[in-house]
């Protein structure tokens, strides 16, 4: 028996964008199945430039991107954006539909779902974030922590391959913040959750990537790397106040 | 600002209006409203007639008459040309309360009124008992092109959004001592406006964006199944047919 493809396999990745900026420089890293992995960064580190390469949105210049084995390139794009789902940032940009539930049905309708059965996964999305109680609001409607839990909603119900959050917990009052992780654990799938929440990350996800100027500059046990302050220091990222690096090595 | 998809106009309800297809009530009421409108003025039996049948309506849709009385008053504006009408009219006269008012300008106001509101009527019950996500899924039954439904779908989705932008975009500004009050004090209201084209259209390519990961290839999915049976055609219709036979009989009952 061969062992099956990672989720994602990213290899030497390099993208420029259009205007001649360089975002990417060679970026490589590979996420197993059902391993939940934080790509931490600072801001313009190149981290949602990198997500975008792993649907296809954009594709890269050099180097590939490979999803459960499928290489991301534009003969399939179909089943590589079935296979990976994005949670992008303001739910707002992503829940356009007039309900709750047509919103979740959109990704697998596109997909060429309909009846019983694409009922079926709306329902289950909607259960799996607790939320099928409001299948029939408009999301405008929901409360912001809704509403995140809601886009994550959309994207579960093409059964990604791998599911990948852009900064889920801004703007996430404490209570929608817990919530939310309660959920993300309470999934069985692989999850790359981008951020630079680093308590966040800590709590979610067993490894991390560092990315800071367009590579990889780190790979690792999250609270191995949390605990390491010249490495943070130069990756600009930062602990918040209060938050003590030393006791992360001892859990 | 209105509540966008929950529209404020429409009444949540289960009665049998509810119920009824979008695609047949908007024909029946742009017939019931061609109905009144080919009905000679001099027949005020008949506008009785079809005050009756929306009464009726509204009482099978459950809506208020109170609620329906105010949403007449969106007319008011048009029908402020109609009362200046026996005014300025020429032609034979005839006194009112000591006020000489032109007849031909009477009958044409009356005309005016009686029509307009019968026609605001009708389009409010559908209102009230249609949900917009319905209106549109009914527009494009009756053959509006996909695209024009989906931008007006969009436009309702956003509308709370960017209005709530324009909120936070004014009161950033009245808090830092902007305090418009003459024209020449508008050019901060108008950059704001210009920002708010750029971020709504930058808003604009993230959606797309959104979209396009998850599966979107240029055409929305058909979700609601909004078919109607040739019964609910019958049924709807049988509201509009019943208006064009008074109007008829009133042409025929004519001098």
């Amino acid at each position: 028996m061969t062992t099956p493809p990672p989720a994602l396999e990213v290899d030497g990745v390099a993208f420029a964008s259009p205007d001649g900026h360089q975002a990417l420089f060679g970026v490589g890293f590979s996420i197993g199945r059902g391993e939940r992995v934080a790509l931490l960064g600072p801001n313009g580190a190149g981290k949602t430039t990198l997500v975008l390469q792993c649907n296809g949105v954009l594709l890269p210049g050099a180097g590939r991107v490979t999803v459960a084995g499928l290489p991301v390139a534009s003969e399939h794009l179909r089943e590589i954006r079935r296979r990976v789902g994005i949670v992008f940032q303001d739910p707002d940009d992503q829940l356009f539909m007039p309900t709750v539930a047509e919103d979740v049905a959109f990704g697998p309708a596109n997909l060429g779902l309909r009846g019983p059965e694409l009922e079926t996964r709306v329902k289950a999305a909607l259960a799996a974030v607790g939320m099928e109680g409001h299948a029939g609001r408009p999301p405008h409607h929901l409360s912001f922590g809704q509403r995140r839990r809601v886009a994550v909603a959309t994207v579960l119900a093409m059964e990604p391959e791998i599911l990948i959050l852009d900064e889920p917990s801004s703007n996430l009052d404490p209570a929608s913040r817990r919530e939310l992780a309660e959920i993300v654990t309470g999934l069985d799938i692989t999850i790359l959750m981008v951020t630079h929440d680093l308590p966040y990350a800590l709590q979610l996800c067993p490894r991390s990537l560092i990315m800071n100027g367009g590579t990889i500059t780190a790979d690792g046990p999250t609270a191995a790397l949390l605990a390491d302050a010249e490495l943070l220091a130069a990756n600009r990222l930062e602990l918040p106040f209060g938050f003590d690096p030393a006791a992360l090595g001892r859990r | 600002m209105g509540a966008g998809h929950a529209h404020p106009l429409y009444l949540a309800g289960t009665s049998p209006l509810h119920r009824a297809r979008p695609q047949c009530k908007i024909a029946a009421s742009v017939a019931f409203v061609l109905a009144v409108v080919a009905t000679p003025r001099e027949a005020f039996w008949a506008f009785g007639v079809y005050a009756l049948a929306l009464a009726g309506l509204a009482a099978l849709g459950r809506v208020p008459f109170g609620l329906l009385a105010r949403r007449l008053v969106i007319e008011l504006p048009f029908l402020a040309f109609a009362v200046f009408l026996p005014v300025v009219g020429r032609g034979e006269r005839v006194e009112v309360l000591g006020v000489p008012l032109a007849v031909g300008g009477l009958w044409a106001a009356w005309n005016i009124v009686v029509k307009g509101t019968l026609g605001v009527a009708a389009s409010a019950i559908v209102a009230a008992t249609t949900p917009v996500a319905e209106l549109l899924g009914g527009l494009e039954r009756l053959r509006l092109p996909r695209a024009l439904t989906t931008i007006a779908g969009f436009m309702i989705r956003y509308a709370d959004v960017i209005a709530d932008e324009v909120r936070r975009m004014r009161i950033a500004r009245i808090s830092r001592g902007h305090d418009p009050r003459w024209i020449w004090q508008a050019r901060a209201v108008a950059s704001s406006a210009g920002t708010l084209f750029i971020r709504s259209y930058e808003r604009g390519e993230r959606v797309y964006l959104a979209m396009v990961s998850r599966g979107y290839a240029g055409s929305m999915p058909v979700l609601q199944d909004l078919a109607a049976t040739r019964a609910q055609w019958l049924a709807a219709m049988s509201v509009p047919a019943a208006a064009a036979l008074v109007a008829a009989t009133a042409w025929g009952l004519r001098p």
